[in-house]
């Protein structure tokens, strides 16, 4: 039924859905979707315009940027969703046990998540990445590490919500292990705004990890990270426009999907957050 | 008042916990400062011992720590490994011009992002909303560092409206420096080409810059106008013959105004991400190109104190928006 409610959006809920199955497709599977090397080196075909042998033209290494594009699906994207997977977990658990605890821990520990969420997520990945090493993982790790506050003081609101609920006290009072009350009871009540939440946070992960790797910290060459693409399109931009152009119009697209796809799950979990009225 | 005070001793902790998270990430470094200030290759054992307990580096780690603080707070964060001067004196150099376009991003985004909040909630359903809403979503779902180069294809190369780089033409002098931002310091020498040529060259970087605040102060004042336009005090205005117009926007939009202004406050912090993305596109000398340059260069001394910097002034936004909420909102005071 929520599944009707979710998909029955129009054309752009269809596009968005199957826009990520494409890019799902893509990531796990490249090879449907072209039948080039992305690492093959030809400097005779060196930035070549868009054709029909190479629908993205090459770049300068003569390596064909379709080919590049849907090979960068697989790290722009599994990293992304290894971010938010970390910080969802990591932060949904810490906030549960947080919500749960008595008043004075509750105090100390949301000030620690507070410390974490102190730090301007880009500049501290930036200096992170500079310092310990430069990489996809590190980045990941880096912005993980204020993201995961982020989810745990959303689970933490809506266990203070639910922890005085009556079937919570009952549970209580029949003796059940803090534990189990934790995960068995509250996390599945309070876990649509963590879900919404999680969703929407995918494309703001593109967006961030594409960043950091335009500003060279992230994914390092020659991996077709779609964000280090447009770093090196940009050397070219001038004479060359299709290099830069390609890889960000894909990170986009990507990233409205989720962006609308996110906008429906809010709406089908919880309805009261609607801000788009349908007449 | 008593919100303000109440709040200090936290801050103080917490800008401690940050000075400590820099230090620390500062102490991963490669490289050993005592080689190097014994003059690396040519340095005798003796030598770099000497210059260990110079540098006070033999010393336990909280010790250091507590040097390291009473430096920064007097503004020495050491020398940068590039150019050898001050890092506080490139600070100094490029923080106005981080700050000229970071006010003229939130200028922008706050200008257009609220009005059409407005319009949106007054006519929502109808079709200018499904034009805007759409639409904000739509470009915030932008890449910026995409988006500006974009922006340079079609302005700079395409039509040759706007330069792609820098704050001034190379031949135009800047004017004296009153407040380090061009636009105002040309204003007060009355001088209207520099002028003119300022404001050429940070409209694109600026309006890039305000794109992704654009979209979230959008939906943010289209969700807080939607929520007051039903309230009954709207209705006895109406009823009152009060012109529609003025119900919106004496009435509606006054009581919208608090979690406005809170996210357009919170924007500022999150732009500081966004400026060192855009300064680079732009070659824009401000903090976020001498950060990414620092990062190329290996100009560790100089990272950190950037880092040490915009993390402070991210703190103190938000702490600022923090307060100013109960001070708009008097049914928030505790």
């Amino acid at each position: 039924m929520r599944l009707r409610r979710l998909l029955g959006g129009g054309p752009s809920v269809l596009g968005a859905a199957a826009v990520l199955v494409v890019a799902g497709v893509m990531t796990l599977a490249p090879q449907l979707f072209t039948s080039r090397d992305p690492n093959a080196i030809v400097f005779m075909e060196r930035l070549e315009a868009p054709s029909l042998a190479h629908p993205f033209g090459t770049d300068e290494n003569g390596r064909d940027l379709w080919a590049r594009v849907v090979y960068g699906a697989q790290p722009t994207l599994t990293a992304a969703v290894a971010l938010i997977l970390i910080s969802l977990v990591v932060g949904s658990l810490a906030g549960l046990v947080i919500g749960y605890a008595g008043r004075r821990a509750d105090e100390v520990l949301m000030r620690v998540t507070e410390f974490f969420l102190a730090f301007p997520q880009i500049v501290w990945a930036l200096a992170i990445a500079s310092v310990i090493g430069r990489g996809l993982v590190v980045c990941v790790l880096a912005l993980s590490l204020t993201w995961w506050a982020q989810y745990a003081r959303l689970m933490r609101a809506q266990v203070l919500v639910y922890k005085e609920r009556e079937f919570i006290l009952a549970s209580r009072a029949l003796g059940q292990r803090a534990w189990w009350i934790l995960l068995r009871h509250l996390l599945p009540n309070c876990f649509s705004p963590v879900l919404v939440k999680a969703t929407i946070d995918v494309s703001l992960a593109i967006l961030l990890l594409a960043a950091l790797s335009f500003l060279g910290v992230g994914a390092q060459p020659p991996m077709p990270e779609w964000g280090a693409m447009v770093t090196i399109g940009r050397k070219y931009l001038l004479d060359y426009p299709w290099y830069a152009t390609f890889p960000g119009l894909a990170i986009f697209v990507v990233v409205l999907a989720f962006n609308i796809l996110g906008e429906r799950v809010r709406d089908a979990l919880d309805p009261a957050s609607k801000i788009y009225v349908r007449s | 008042m008593r919100l303000i005070l109440q709040r200090v001793p936290l801050l103080v902790i917490l800008l401690a916990a940050i000075s400590l998270a820099v230090f620390m990430l500062a102490q991963q470094l490669p490289g050993d400062p005592a080689f190097i200030a014994a003059g690396g290759g040519d340095a005798t054992p003796e030598m770099i011992a000497h210059a260990r307990e110079r540098l006070g580096l033999d010393r336990p780690g909280w010790v250091r720590y507590l040097y390291y603080m009473r430096n920064a707070l007097q503004g020495d964060f050491g020398r940068s490994m590039v150019n050898g001067k001050p890092v506080i004196e490139d600070i100094r150099k490029f923080w106005p011009a981080s700050l000229e376009l970071a006010l003229a991003a939130i200028a922008i985004s706050a200008a257009a992002g609220i009005p059409l909040g407005v319009l949106s909630a007054v006519h929502a359903g109808r079709w200018l909303d499904r034009l805007i809403t759409p639409g904000s979503v739509f470009l915030g779902s932008m890449p910026i560092f995409w988006l500006g180069l974009m922006a340079v294809l079609v302005f700079y190369r395409l039509l040759d409206l706007l330069p792609a780089a820098g704050r001034l033409s190379v031949s135009t002098a800047p004017p004296a420096t009153v407040t380090g931002l061009y636009l105002a310091d040309a204003l007060l020498a009355r001088d209207a080409a520099v002028f003119g040529d300022a404001l050429r060259h940070l409209i694109l970087p600026a309006s890039i810059l305000s794109v992704i605040s654009l979209a979230m102060i959008t939906r943010v004042t289209r969700a807080a106008m939607l929520d007051i336009l039903h309230e009954d005090y709207l209705r006895t205005a109406r009823a009152k013959g009060v012109p529609e117009s003025r119900v919106v926007l004496k009435h509606a939009l006054r009581n919208a105004s608090v979690p406005i202004l809170t996210v357009v406050g919170l924007q500022l912090g999150q732009l500081i991400g966004g400026v060192v993305i855009t300064e680079t596109i732009f070659s824009w000398p401000g903090l976020g190109l001498y950060a990414v340059t620092a990062v190329e260069n290996q100009d560790y001394p100089a990272l950190m104190a950037f880092t040490l910097v915009t993390t402070v002034v991210y703190v103190l936004i938000n702490l600022l928006v923090d307060l100013l909420y109960p001070l708009l909102n008097p049914q928030v005071r505790a």
